[in-house]
């Protein structure tokens, strides 16, 4: 099973960052792939299992459902339903750790996901380099970092 | 409960960080409040169980048990089983990232523990400061202050061709073929050497036999060795390139002009000591430093035989016994190899003559035979050498040049209570630590004159078939070595 491991750190607190990444609903404003989004049915964004549904600015259209969220970890996990990139059984996470040593936040984001042996390359690094490093760089230069 | 957690982020890559890490054994070399630490009953520093003692600058004591070790989560967690410092059911977890954007490396340093009450905030904050982030600012700039490092693990790809001498089978001299190898780039912990002086020893000779099964043919000979560091390897702290070094232990190998080595196994030459004298000096050396001070602590006083007493490692045994204020007897061929072992420091020498090996200690001592035996001669010797004991006397059997001893009925030794040893090189050299020890005192002595090493001939690296048949035929006296650059042969 493909993984994909990208990590960064931002020179803000966690809990700044946190309070961004922390709404499922708030891609828009901070990736800079995603045009706009909607909680299915009406759904609060932190209730476990509500579904986002979002279109990307090159027209493309995702649903993930929420699966799993922590204050506590800062963490959050999802699947992906429906997408145009060929992928299934498709789980990521996003990890988010306090550095001490100066207030800062180191972002951790991984993925594993089934597709066709011979698309493995191609995904791992579009979803690395465009989904997991384009979101850290809007968010190193929304924070610094 | 007192929890703690600190992090921070490392410019380096995971590996360099990991491997300063790793080493359960190792913070005496980086942590500023570690002096000292060593490991219980010879365990591995990687073991799982393994308990470290810390001696801190301080002068507190921690023991400290190896819980956890995972290289592909790069993390350890360990308990302190015993502490000075009252810090009680403590459990603390050091656990890597890599930071892909950049690579660079997050460290997150964690525990929690108990304190008598009252305590908690002020060793909260010792934990804090004085370990965890003292510990981060020791790390950084110990991978930082080997930029080489960085530079390896990108550009140090690269093999280099050597000339090595090497053996397709078991056999004598003549087996020793010059061949052309591809030496490898250093890897993690590992450093590459431009070797300039060999050094040639009787195991090389069992090497090559397959009296020792130190080598399965076919494949390149060698114990010792001295030259410059090219390239080192990410984690290696202690040596930088240009810096000149040696080493004497396993794996065979050394009879090469380039190496890739074990950076733990290299030490570091002082000033005063050339790579000539290193490359015929370290493993002679080393055998004379745990012959005399840890298998038989030579006292003023004892009397002392040594066999070969002309030969590399008999004439530092004659030299540094003497030091020690032992009376030294030396046991040898001919009048020549006498006039060295008498340099050496031997107040009598013994040759072969109608009276017994052992009568002439008796006669030289008035009846009472000799307080510890150095005998490397095996079979013609090993009779001789349990006759010629005092009684309660120590015979210290570490070769067998003429052949193997054979079997031994342990009853004949009550005849004068004698103990017997066989030492064997690898066991006291096989941790950096024991390495360490034995080579400073070596250096000392070696700088204070206690011990001469003498370099009796010198071959080149593709004459090591001339080499061997010298020695095999008891030609030499002092070391031998052999030299990679032909033009430097004297």
């Amino acid at each position: 099973m493909p993984e994909i491991y990208r990590s960064s750190v931002l020179k803000v607190s966690s809990d700044r960052v946190w309070d961004v990444v922390r709404d499922f609903n708030n891609l828009p404003a901070w990736h800079p792939a995603v045009a706009e989004s909607r909680i299915e049915g009406g759904a609060p964004s932190d209730q476990i299992g509500c579904v986002r549904a979002f279109r990307l600015n090159d027209g493309g259209f995702i649903r993930e459902r929420l699966l799993a969220m922590s204050d506590y970890d800062l963490s959050c996990t999802y699947a992906i339903l429906e997408s145009p990139m060929g992928v299934e059984n498709y789980v990521a996470t996003v990890k988010l750790t306090p550095i001490t040593d100066g207030a800062q936040t180191f972002i951790e984001w991984s993925a594993e996901f089934n597709c066709d042996p011979g698309r493995e390359d191609e995904l791992i690094a579009l979803i690395g380099d465009d989904v997991f490093q384009g979101a850290f760089n809007a968010l190193k230069e929304r924070f610094g970092g | 409960m007192v929890t703690v957690s600190q992090s921070t982020i490392i410019d380096a890559p995971i590996q360099a960080v990991w491997a300063v890490l790793r080493d359960f054994n190792g913070h005496d070399r980086w942590h500023p409040v570690v002096d000292r630490s060593h490991v219980d009953d010879g365990l591995k520093t990687d073991q799982v169980g393994a308990v470290r003692n810390f001696v801190l600058t301080t002068g507190e004591r921690i023991r400290e048990r190896l819980l956890s070790l995972s290289d592909k989560d790069h993390s350890f967690r360990y308990t302190i089983v015993e502490s000075d410092v009252p810090l009680l059911n403590y459990v603390a977890e050091v656990s890597l990232k890599p930071v892909t954007d950049g690579n660079r490396t997050f460290w997150l340093w964690r525990s929690k523990f108990q304190t008598p009450k009252g305590q908690e905030q002020e060793l909260k904050d010792v934990v804090e400061e004085n370990v965890y982030r003292a510990g981060f600012e020791a790390v950084r700039s110990a991978v930082s202050s080997t930029p080489s490092m960085l530079h390896s693990i990108t550009t140090a790809t690269g093999q280099v061709d050597a000339k090595a001498i090497s053996i397709n089978r078991y056999g004598g001299p003549e087996e020793l073929l010059p061949i052309d190898i591809s030496v490898a780039a250093p890897g993690l912990g590992e450093v590459r050497i431009r070797q300039t002086a060999i050094g040639v020893n009787y195991i090389d000779v069992y090497c090559r036999t397959g009296y020792f099964n130190l080598l399965t043919p076919p494949g390149v000979l060698g114990m010792e060795a001295a030259g410059v560091v090219t390239d080192v390897g990410s984690g290696v702290r202690h040596l930088q390139p240009g810096q000149r070094v040696a080493y004497a232990c396993p794996p065979v190998g050394a009879y090469t002009s380039v190496r890739t080595m074990e950076s733990s196994l290299v030490v570091p030459l002082p000033d005063f000591i050339d790579n000539e004298t290193a490359a015929a000096g370290m493993l002679k050396g080393m055998t004379a430093e745990f012959l005399l001070h840890r298998v038989h602590k030579v006292q003023a006083g004892e009397t002392v035989l040594v066999y070969a007493p002309a030969g590399g490692v008999g004439q530092l045994l004659c030299q540094w016994a003497k030091h020690l204020g032992a009376r030294v007897i030396g046991a040898t061929s001919t009048e020549a190899k006498a006039r060295i072992a008498r340099a050496a420091g031997a107040d009598h020498v013994i040759l072969p003559g109608e009276r017994s090996l052992e009568d002439q200690v008796r006669d030289l001592t008035g009846g009472y035979g000799a307080d510890v035996i150095f005998d490397a001669v095996g079979k013609d010797s090993f009779a001789h050498s349990v006759a010629a004991l005092a009684n309660c006397g120590h015979l210290v059997s570490f070769g067998q040049a003429s052949g193997d001893i054979g079997d031994w009925n342990i009853a004949s030794l009550a005849s004068n209570s004698a103990t017997i040893s066989r030492p064997n090189f690898g066991h006291y050299t096989d941790t950096p630590d024991k390495v360490a020890a034995i080579t400073d005192r070596l250096f000392a002595a070696i700088r204070d004159r206690v011990i001469k090493v003498d370099v009796g001939a010198r071959y080149s690296l593709s004459r090591a078939e001339d080499a061997h048949r010298a020695l095999g035929n008891r030609e030499t006296t002092g070391s031998t070595v052999l030299l990679p650059d032909i033009s430097s042969i004297q």
